[in-house]
């Protein structure tokens, strides 16, 4: 996929732009509950600045998809306000969704038609005036230029997700939603839709992504949202998010194996690996005192040799579990 | 008013019908050649007259009325129904169009191809029969109402359709019946007394009187009497596809 090409036709924002603007997208007291009675959202309350990439997540259900659809106006909130570009939804449609691209879940794209023409037919439907050139750049940022005369029903799946990309950016969309936009693509596709995703940010066009590969999240997300059973668990930046949450782990790889870990090392609450060669220390490396020191000193005391020290950030998907599993043990 | 979406709705509509031109066209085309070769001059030349009318040309104005129906709901439940069906309704609820928009360029598009294949049919049967139109202007007002209000039907059925069989139950069993007791084949007064009355229940009789009026200056019913009734269809139709967007029905959760 080729680089550094405009996916839209807008100038970048600067850091100083960014922190003077306000949100791109509003969402005060949101709730949605569908006709069944099924509780989707519960007073969803959440502010994205522009330009900047906010990963969603939460398990099956949580209610991702139904917020993403409020905002884009395909499913109707039982209450709240949610406000795109500053523009309310519903009061102002027109406006807000002219902002908004979406490129949902399921691949569903018109099957007989050819690839040009749906991407035209996205940018005629949101209301803007033909203009082939960016047509054009937009196919050939996603290497769909050379399947523009092919029927979408003759592309593969990952091609299918370009083409669906394609379309929500044929308008040149400020907010672009992209709901779980890797699932079923292949590494090599998913990596050059990351490239993607981030040469729109790097254009100014505020990104929202729901996605179960938390890889993607991590490798992505400014800013990550931890949605569970209709609620906002938590909005944190990513990083203070894995600085905040994130337990480092220390392994100690042994000089021989261990039959049982010290009496004297219990209060470190150590754990031997499968093959008895390494033990393991967790530690929370935000809270100040780590505890290496006193382990060091004690494993020292009793006489337990090491040949080698690894150290391991727990990863974002180690944390959301954690995080979805102590919410359900307080519930 | 968003009229590049209402544009751009439009013209791929009719591109769609382009790419199934042979289903779209030619199909209703050679079907009501041949109703004309069964009716008009099978059947036909055992009847020589009604209302004063050769058969052959008396049904010309019905065999219309029946495809412009037929198609007319055909397209339009068809074109809204598809994006349904394989996922991409989604766009077009988050595009910046109103339902106004939506239903103007949907039902435009369907009774556009429909009042075509109207005119091409009418220019088929002269190929079968003489032809005279005594209210030209009344003939173009019939088949444009019926085109715009029998699209609006359809769209309807393809808004409530949540699968293939809803899709074809409403024309199968209700509207092609109806067509049929409508007086499409034949005169109202050629019925028993019983069944005349039976028939004034059914709508169809009063479009396809009012388009025989505009052909040959004669009618089952009075014309203004067809106009109303087509008024009436047209009104509670547009009435549902209100209240369809306005709630949403089948469209929004």
């Amino acid at each position: 996929m080729p680089g550094g090409k405009l996916l839209v036709n807008r100038p970048a924002l600067r850091t100083k732009d960014l922190l003077l603007s306000q949100s791109v997208i509003s969402i005060e007291g949101l709730n949605k509950t569908y006709d069944s009675g099924f509780v989707a959202l519960d007073h969803v309350d959440l502010e994205v600045p522009p330009g900047e990439i906010f990963a969603l997540l939460g398990p099956n259900g949580a209610g991702k998809t139904t917020l993403i659809n409020i905002v884009c106006g395909i499913v109707n909130p039982t209450s709240g306000t949610v406000k795109a570009g500053g523009f309310d939804v519903i009061r102002q449609f027109r406006a807000a969704r002219e902002r908004i691209g979406l490129v949902p879940q399921e691949l569903t794209v018109e099957p007989f038609a050819k690839v040009w023409s749906t991407v035209k037919f996205s940018r005629g439907l949101f209301g803007k005036a033909k203009n082939d050139q960016h047509i054009e750049r937009v196919l050939k940022d996603l290497s769909l230029w050379d399947k523009r005369d092919s029927l979408t029903k003759e592309l593969s799946g990952g091609m299918k997700r370009r083409v669906m990309i394609a379309k929500a950016l044929a308008h040149e969309p400020e907010i672009l939603f992209l709901d779980e936009p890797t699932a079923g693509v292949d590494v090599e596709l998913r990596r050059s839709m990351w490239n993607v995703v981030r040469r729109l940010r790097e254009h100014g066009v505020t990104i929202v992504l729901t996605t179960h590969y938390l890889e993607e999240a991590e490798m992505m997300a400014d800013r990550i949202g931890v949605i569970q059973e209709g609620r906002i668990a938590l909005v944190e930046r990513k990083t203070a998010l894995m600085e905040k949450l994130g337990v480092k782990r220390l392994t100690l790889k042994l000089a021989g194996p261990m039959g049982q870990i010290p009496e004297s090392l219990a209060p470190h609450e150590l754990a031997l690996t499968d093959d008895r060669l390494g033990l393991i220390y967790t530690y929370n490396a935000a809270t100040g005192d780590s505890g290496i020191k006193q382990l060091f000193r004690d494993l020292t005391a009793a006489d337990v040799a090491f040949t080698d020290v690894d150290t391991k950030q727990s990863s974002l998907e180690e944390i959301f579990v954690d995080l979805i599993g102590s919410q359900k043990e307080d519930a | 008013m968003n009229f590049h979406a209402i544009r751009t709705i439009y013209l791929a509509e009719m591109q769609r019908t382009l790419r199934t031109l042979g289903q779209s066209v030619v199909s209703p085309v050679i079907s009501t050649s041949l109703y004309f070769v069964v009716f008009g001059s099978a059947i036909g030349s055992r009847i020589t007259e009604v209302q004063g009318v050769s058969y052959g040309a008396f049904i010309v104005p019905g065999l219309i009325m029946l495809s412009l129906m037929t198609q007319s709901i055909s397209n339009a439940s068809f074109a809204i129904y598809f994006p349904k069906f394989i996922g991409t309704m989604y766009e077009l609820l988050s595009a910046p169009v109103s339902f106004v928009e939506i239903v103007g360029a949907y039902v435009g598009a369907a009774a556009t191809k429909s009042a075509v294949l109207g005119l091409i049919i009418l220019a088929t049967s002269t190929l079968f029969v003489p032809l005279h139109i005594a209210h030209p202007f009344w003939m173009i007002a019939f088949l444009l109402l019926t085109a715009i209000t029998f699209s609006l039907f359809g769209f309807i059925i393809g808004i409530w359709a949540d699968n293939f069989e809803k899709l074809t139950v409403v024309p199968l069993l209700i509207v092609t019946p109806l067509t049929f007791l409508g007086g499409t084949f034949y005169s109202i007064d050629m019925l028993p007394p019983f069944w005349q009355k039976v028939t004034l229940l059914d709508p169809v009789v009063y479009l396809v009187s009012g388009f025989r009026w505009s052909f040959y200056d004669k009618a089952d019913v009075s014309v203004g009497l067809s106009l109303l009734m087509v008024g009436v269809f047209l009104a509670i139709c547009i009435a549902i596809v209100a209240w369809i967007f306005k709630t949403g029905y089948r469209l929004k959760s």
